[in-house]
């Protein structure tokens, strides 16, 4: 973004410059918000979905004889929100130069988002309807399924991040990875928070 | 406004402001489906309100002033002028200047990335400046800068150290320099 009119300068003695950035957010953390804006986006639209078949449409929610399973989807939120709590436990204890917390942490969260999603897996097996029963069914299995691949991801993060704290990736000073990956899984937790209460409770 | 997505710390806040949220819209819901969407819309509001209320942190604290150094035996200078300036005088001194010209743009231009005619009349200033002061035998580089003055001078600062920086600016320029950055800065 620089134009040179005329250079004759040496930088003779000089040493390389620090990196610099004026829109003063580090890339990563400009790469997360934008990734999270899509996602925001893209789940508008699945939203707006929902909106139109359950609000404008008038389509009984859940369309009769179908049940949801609340208890469980509960159970799975509860699942779901102390992994946020593992996770911010897991970064706590980097900071803290603890690698024994920050493993145990990440292994936690790492075994939850699995719980819950295997959890997941055998709602929809059990569950009684398919995509092919109506508007509903068809708008329940894109969001929370939209949501579940969130979770995975989320999980292939989280491996990666476990795999490389045990191998003393992370310490005091560098731990940028963990606080990445923290903020992913926070925005799947976040967004299921969202997806439980318009799909199952309201 | 407080960004709640800057840290794992901040998102983390949220999910627990956002739990308790689900928690009152959750019993809502148990009353009434329009009553959980009632206290649904109350959390939004309220949790965008308390975002908006929330001060930013670090805002408050001086931002860092920065700092920059030249090899010995020279005398760098920084000028930064506006778009369409005709003429500098640099200090007999300086060895190596750097012209940088902020490509000021209107708000509008700004957002709607419609400043190709603002860099270049800045490149031309540049050009014209940098073709000035050379005469004299010194290094002399043009530079096109952000549309800001202050950023443009930071941005140049990293990459030419300068023993001074000369504004061809109003006092106002000079002193929004000078809150940034550990140089001396004069006004032409």
């Amino acid at each position: 973004m620089v134009a040179h009119a005329e250079a004759h300068l040496d930088h003779h003695g000089e040493h390389p410059p620090e990196p610099h950035y004026s829109s003063r957010i580090s890339p990563s953390i400009l790469g997360m918000y934008l990734f999270i804006g899509s996602e925001i986006m893209l789940f508008g639209a699945f939203f707006t979905a929902y909106f139109f078949v359950r609000v404008v449409n008038g389509t009984p929610w859940p369309t009769p004889p179908f049940h949801l399973p609340v208890y469980l989807a509960f159970l799975n939120t509860c699942i779901l929100v102390t992994s946020s709590f593992t996770m911010h436990w897991s970064l706590q204890s980097v900071k803290r130069n603890n690698p024994w917390g920050l493993r145990a942490g990440l292994l936690l969260t790492f075994l939850m988002g699995l719980t819950f999603l295997i959890t997941q897996v055998a709602e929809y097996l059990r569950i009684g309807f398919n995509t092919s029963d109506g508007s509903f069914p068809t708008i329940f299995f894109c969001l929370t399924g939209l949501h579940g691949c969130h979770v995975f991801v989320g999980l292939t993060i989280l491996l990666f991040m476990t795999i490389r704290a045990f191998r003393g990736h992370f310490d005091a000073e560098h731990h940028h990875g963990v606080e990445i990956g923290g903020i992913y899984w926070h925005f799947v937790d976040l967004m299921w928070i969202l997806v439980f209460l318009t799909v199952y409770v309201l | 406004m407080r960004n709640p997505l800057r840290s794992e710390g901040e998102m983390f806040r949220l999910v627990g402001v956002v739990v308790v949220a689900a928690v009152l819209i959750f019993f809502g819901a148990w009353i009434n489906t329009w009553v959980g969407v009632a206290v649904a819309v109350l959390a939004v509001a309220a949790l965008v309100w308390w975002l908006m209320q929330e001060p930013v942190p670090g805002a408050a604290d001086p931002a860092p002033r920065l700092a920059s150094g030249t090899p010995a035996g020279t005398h760098r200078v920084l000028v930064v002028a506006a778009p369409g300036t005709s003429s500098v005088a640099v200090p007999d001194r300086a060895t190596d200047v750097v012209v940088v010209v902020p490509a000021l743009a209107s708000a509008t231009e700004a957002l709607t990335g419609a400043v190709d005619d603002r860099r270049a009349d800045a490149e031309r200033t540049s050009l014209a400046l940098a073709r000035a002061l050379s005469r004299d035998g010194r290094n002399v580089r043009g530079e096109v800068g952000a549309d800001d003055p202050v950023l443009a001078v930071e941005d140049t600062l990293r990459t030419f150290g300068a023993d001074e920086v000369l504004v061809v600016g109003d006092e106002a320029i000079a002193d929004a320099i000078r809150a940034r950055v550990a140089v001396p800065v004069t006004r032409a």
